[in-house]
């Protein structure tokens, strides 16, 4: 309120004018402006993958037949076919969901519900294991080369070594997603459980991990969609670029990143184009990584839990 | 009911009755109470809890202390008082869940049953088996109705047929004509007074010998509060019942003693919570001993 002296036109003005005013042109523009640089921001990242996915879908559709997911490498690019690529990154997921699975879940329980936070090592642990996410994927490789190929265990360039590689890659946030998950069980929950006279791991394994189970396979997903993507540690444990037998646990192997890898650095020309493979074997690659993506959503819209 | 100490009641001498203070005389005024409601003849009271001394800290810092009092079997025992009182924290130390807080401590005794709670051979697990908690908030498993009774008895290992056991229990807790055509659905699709009930429902279904409730009204309507309140009159016939309420109407409705508390300042400028007088509930709140209790239930203060 105004303690001015009110003069008649100031008041006929009063009168007019809405209740409410309206806001001022200058904040009217920096509102729509800052609109409008998020939706730029929105639109490139956008306009770029959309970029991306047209180019390699022109370049790669003529490729997709049954031929090409039935047959085994070649170097005559209209013989070639990804099999053994896929297979192999079919195998590599699967040795690396077995390894991330159990010990990702089991650490998280162990952090969330039995460390004590006032004890240094559990807060060492807990620190180390958010750093181990930042670490660059290429040192992974060199981890799973010196102790898993070589080394200790001297597995040689086979799938586990490759699998088990991936999933030391992932582990942290399978990790860091599995205690979210289990963090998000309200204590309410745990109460009514010990309330109920069930011990601590009767509270976990019956309340605690089904309900933070869609969290978690979610993480899970999204990790192993990660790894599948995953090309330099698997370089350096050694997968091979050309395999024309189906893999297995201890055979040697190659998978989908490898193959994209190995056709895109081949020269094409008329008679032998690898470039669209190469585009080819990206679709393949997309369809899964998009697939395994699509699970982990329907995943968390379906089971989320509402507390 | 094959609970071994249930059926040591009649063989119990009744030489330990609850202490009764200066008031005894209004026994004489019959058992006709505030309400009318309830009717109960004098008898000898068995203690279920003897308390003395307790004090409970937690990280150091005392939370409560100078506690004693007698819980009596097959009573509705309340704890009221203003906030911060330490009645819930003393709650919790009846079916030991304050172990589950680090830092927590308890000293003095707490007999149960004549046993000290916190002797070194009672484990705390066993302690909960038999001493039932119900909390504030509903707070129904994430499962259906059926598996959320069914929980207790399974993971206790209880023999028998689970669907007479979990019709049992959703009886017990007047629940079981509401819900009994839906018992594969999920809890969390029932009303908050329904959830309740079945929180209750859920304690009765492992046979507790006590049930401990935490302001188990105070996120309900006053319709759903009634049902609970006359499920706990009910319930008295087979259990006892430790009730700690905010609601001083509530106390006065349901329970037979009362404990009010208080919070104190100390000389050292913490609040700790004190317990200032115990005593059958028509006393509490018509003739209170103590000038603190008396301004507490008429509202001149709190």
């Amino acid at each position: 309120m105004s303690h001015q002296p009110v003069t008649a036109q100031a008041f006929e003005e009063a009168a007019e004018a809405p209740v409410v005013g309206q806001a001022s042109r200058r904040t009217k523009v920096e509102g729509s402006a800052f609109k409008w640089l998020l939706i730029g921001c929105i639109g490139l990242s956008f306009a770029l993958l959309a970029t991306l996915l047209i180019d390699v879908a022109a370049d790669g559709v003529s490729r997709l037949s049954l031929d090409f997911i039935t047959k085994y490498g070649s170097t005559v690019a209209d013989n070639a076919g990804v099999r053994a690529a896929l297979l192999g990154t079919l195998w590599l997921m699967a040795v690396c969901a077995a390894f991330i699975i159990p010990v990702g879940v089991a650490t998280a329980i162990y952090l969330e519900e039995y460390a004590d936070e006032t004890r240094w090592y559990n807060r060492a642990i807990e620190v180390n294991i958010q750093n181990l996410a930042a670490v660059p994927s290429i040192v992974y490789g060199i981890l799973g080369l010196a102790f898993l190929v070589r080394g200790p265990f001297g597995m040689g360039s086979i799938i586990l070594a490759g699998g088990l590689t991936l999933g030391l890659l992932v582990l942290p946030v399978v990790i860091i997603a599995g205690r979210e998950a289990i963090r998000a069980v309200p204590p309410s929950i745990r109460e009514g459980s010990m309330a109920l006279g069930a011990t601590q791991w009767q509270t976990i394994w019956r309340q605690v991990l089904p309900a933070a189970i869609p969290g978690i396979s979610t993480g899970v997903i999204l990790s192993l969609s990660r790894a599948i993507g995953e090309t330099a540690p698997l370089i350096m444990v050694g997968a091979a670029t050309f395999v024309a037998f189906d893999p297995a646990l201890q055979s040697a192997f190659t998978a989908l990143p490898i193959m994209i890898f190995d056709w895109i650095s081949r020269p094409s020309n008329a008679v032998n184009d690898y470039a669209s493979l190469a585009a080819g074997a990206i679709i393949v690659l997309m369809v899964l990584l998009l697939g395994m993506n699509a699970i982990a959503i329907w995943l968390r819209n379906r089971f989320e839990q509402k507390w | 009911m094959t609970d071994p100490h249930r059926q040591q009641e009649d063989d119990r001498s009744p030489e330990r009755s609850v202490p009764r203070g200066p008031a005894e005389t209004s026994l004489d005024v019959g058992s006709a109470t505030l309400e009318g409601k309830r009717s109960r003849p004098a008898k000898a009271r068995e203690p279920i809890f003897e308390l003395s001394g307790v004090e409970v800290a937690y990280s150091g810092k005392v939370a409560v202390r100078d506690i004693g009092f007698d819980v009596a079997m097959k009573e509705i025992t309340a704890l009221i008082g203003p906030s911060g009182c330490g009645k819930s924290t003393l709650l919790r130390c009846l079916n030991r869940m304050n172990d589950l807080v680090p830092g927590a401590t308890v000293a003095g005794t707490i007999n149960y049953h004549g046993q000290d709670l916190y002797g070194s051979t009672v484990d705390p697990v066993e302690v909960r088996k038999r001493i039932g908690m119900v909390f504030q908030k509903p707070n129904p498993f994430p499962k259906s109705i059926y598996d959320n009774i069914a929980f207790g008895p399974r993971v206790l290992g209880m023999k028998g047929d689970m669907d007479e056991i979990v019709e049992r229990a959703l009886r017990r807790g007047a629940l079981w004509d509401e819900v009994k055509d839906r018992l594969k659905t999920n809890a969390f699709g029932m009303s908050g007074g329904q959830q309740q009930r079945l929180c209750i429902a859920r304690t009765l279904a492992t046979d507790p010998d006590v049930i401990l409730m935490d302001e188990p009204c105070s996120a309900l309507d006053p319709i759903s509060t009634g049902k609970i309140e006359d499920l706990m009159l009910e319930l008295r016939e087979r259990y006892s019942i430790v009730i700690v309420t905010h609601n001083m109407q509530q106390a006065a409705r349901v329970s037979d003693m009362t404990a009010f508390f208080t919070v104190q300042l100390e000389e050292d400028g913490h609040r700790t919570g004190r317990m200032v007088e115990f005593d059958e509930t028509q006393t509490i709140f018509t003739n209170p001993n103590d000038e603190r209790t008396e301004a507490y239930v008429t509202g001149k203060v709190g």
